[in-house]
């Protein structure tokens, strides 16, 4: 009885032992996922007070009215223009620079690739400070166009990095066959060359969106009087929450798990046509 | 390390010839490819930098304007009374750096080996959070770790908070406004920067070595800590700098989860900046931090000896 309750106890161990990573994982993700599971949690509740921290009651008054807050809706759709103009800017600009750096040999490529880099190994509060400085020295008015600028410079480096890894693994011999086969240097690059790096310059968009719709830290130092959505959630931490900003965060997860999934869905079944 | 990836990578399956043709034409294409996006780097990325130096050497008031001076005094002062916050922002976001390591390579191990069917639904979970606002995600840890919830109760319960209070880490039964909920949210917002770049080192490591240590009868951690664990150093070295360099520059946290004795140097240089408008102190702070960091970065590149793999 003794033993075999101990070979239990071995067995269970043993177990324990296999599934450690598992379990250490899983409990990772817990503690990442964790916020957005009280985001949600607290995007149904009625709040007595300003602040949205206690639970006090059922309610989906602010799912049925997410607008119902005074420039909530207005940050959010600058926000969204702001992204979608700096996905724009830096996504062009970026691609070119993947482009020239991948299938050029030219002077000053390691100056380039250094100067692609520093954006990236900068703290944020640093450029965001210097930008600041530049921008009070010229007399800028602080606001959407300054906000902009600063946006498409801290996404640039991230869209040539995507590109690069792209570009850089795509056979040059599929080029050659098109221009063997009489393709003008145009429809080479628009039938060839554009098509196989597109992944790489769609998750470099996919990138600038997210870091420029997020960004805080150099949006509230360029901004001026100008209020984007992170900075609306910023001063509401002060003011007073209201629960519409949990009911968008909940959203704005759901959307990107839906999007991502698609995305991922549409990538296995060209990959099983191929096959 | 670079060579030992280099003789065991197995040979990929189709062979891209690397030669280069020399080109006939073009020879200013590239130049043109760069020109618009190295125009703007360098007007709003490495001017602004000049001008923040001459900044920080400049006397003078808001009304009266600024000067050049050469006043580098300012450095001095600025980190004779600022040394703490620095102090703070290195061990805050080193603390978070090292427990963003200790839980992320777990959860990047299974998603690279065990998650199976799963892994695509696990990356979509450690990558949607990115599109959620970091700050309303960074406001939750509030309601986590509100005084009467459950996390400080049951921390209470098994007493662990008298071991943060005594070590430091927390005041009393409070865990908001204490250095440990700041950490707690560094390690946090900067887990996923840990995470991907682990799982894309590890991911690329040949199942085959596993089965090979495994023959030459390696037990399971034996295998991970000679074979594993060493394949992973490009990702551990990307993962930790990605995570330590934001980390040290966040106001964010300090701000929402701490207190005025949790003030990094980053909430620093912002009240400086913003509220109390002392640019010149401000920048040479931004410039002391930029300094610190890449000095740090540099060293542990060197000791790390990846230079190459940056």
């Amino acid at each position: 009885m003794e033993t075999r309750q101990s070979h239990r106890l071995g067995t269970g161990v043993n177990w324990l032992k296999h599934r450690l990573v598992v379990i250490a994982g899983l409990l990772t993700l817990g503690y990442l996922l964790l916020p957005n599971v009280v985001v949600t949690v607290f995007s149904f509740n009625q709040p007595k007070g300003r602040f949205n921290y206690d639970w006090q009651e059922f309610s989906t008054a602010a799912w049925t009215d997410p607008c119902g807050v005074a420039d909530l809706c207005g940050s959010l759709s600058l926000s969204l223009q702001l992204a979608a103009w700096a996905t724009l800017g830096a996504t062009a600009l970026g691609t070119m620079i993947a482009f020239a750096l991948v299938r050029y040999r030219f002077r000053a490529r390691g100056a380039v690739n250094s100067l692609i880099f520093l954006p990236m190994a900068m703290p944020e509060v640093v450029m965001a400070a210097s930008l600041l400085t530049l921008f009070l020295n010229m007399g800028a008015q602080l606001g959407f166009w300054t906000i902009l600028i600063a946006h498409i410079m801290f996404c640039l480096s991230f869209v040539v990095v995507a590109v690069k890894a792209r570009v850089m693994s795509m056979d040059p011999r599929l080029e050659e066959a098109a221009r063997d086969l009489y393709a003008g240097p145009v429809q080479t690059f628009v039938r060839v060359t554009l098509p196989i790096a597109a992944p790489g310059i769609a998750a470099g968009a996919l990138l600038a969106f997210a870091l420029s719709f997020d960004d805080f830290i150099i949006t509230n130092f360029n901004a001026g009087s100008t209020v984007t959505f992170p900075m609306f959630v910023w001063g509401s931490a002060q003011r007073g929450t209201p629960v519409q900003i949990n009911v968008i965060g909940t959203a704005m997860f759901l959307v990107a798990v839906l999007f991502v999934m698609a995305g991922m869905l549409i990538g296995n079944r060209k990959k099983k046509h191929k096959a | 390390m670079s060579t030992l990836t280099e003789v065991e990578a197995p040979p990929p399956l189709a062979p891209v010839p690397t030669a280069k043709r020399p080109r006939k034409r073009g020879r200013w294409t590239p130049y043109l490819l760069l020109a618009p996006g190295l125009v703007w780097l360098l007007v709003f990325f490495a001017m602004p930098m000049v001008y923040q130096a001459s900044t920080s050497v400049q006397t003078g008031s808001l009304e009266d304007g600024y000067q050049v001076t050469w006043h580098f005094a300012t450095y001095w002062d600025a980190l004779s009374e600022y040394y703490p916050q620095f102090l703070r922002s290195v061990l805050y976001a080193g603390s978070a750096t090292i427990l963003c390591l200790l839980l992320g390579y777990p959860l990047a191990y299974l998603i690279a080996f065990r998650a199976g069917r799963w892994r695509n639904l696990i990356l979509i979970l450690v990558i949607a959070p990115f599109f959620t606002s970091f700050l309303i995600r960074t406001l939750a840890w509030k309601t986590i770790l509100s005084d009467g919830g459950p996390v400080v109760g049951a921390l209470n319960t098994l007493h662990v908070l008298d071991v943060t209070s005594w070590l430091g880490l927390t005041a009393g039964d409070r865990v908001l406004a204490t250095p440990l909920a700041v950490v707690c949210g560094l390690t946090y917002n900067f887990l996923p920067f840990m995470i991907l770049p682990l799982y894309t080192s590890l991911e690329r490591i040949d199942g085959r070595l596993h089965e090979a240590a495994g023959d030459l009868y390696a037990k399971p951690f034996t295998t991970f800590r000679k074979v594993t664990f060493p394949l992973s150093m490009p990702g551990v070295v990307s993962g930790t700098l990605l995570t330590f360099i934001p980390a040290g520059g966040d106001y964010v946290n300090a701000e929402l989860l701490g207190s005025t004795n949790t003030q990094m140097i980053g909430n620093v240089i912002q009240s400086q900046f913003l509220r109390i408008l002392d640019y010149p102190t401000a920048a040479a702070l931004s410039f002391i931090l930029m300094a610190a960091i890449l000095l740090m970065v540099t060293v542990y590149i060197r000791k790390s000896g990846t230079e190459d793999l940056v």
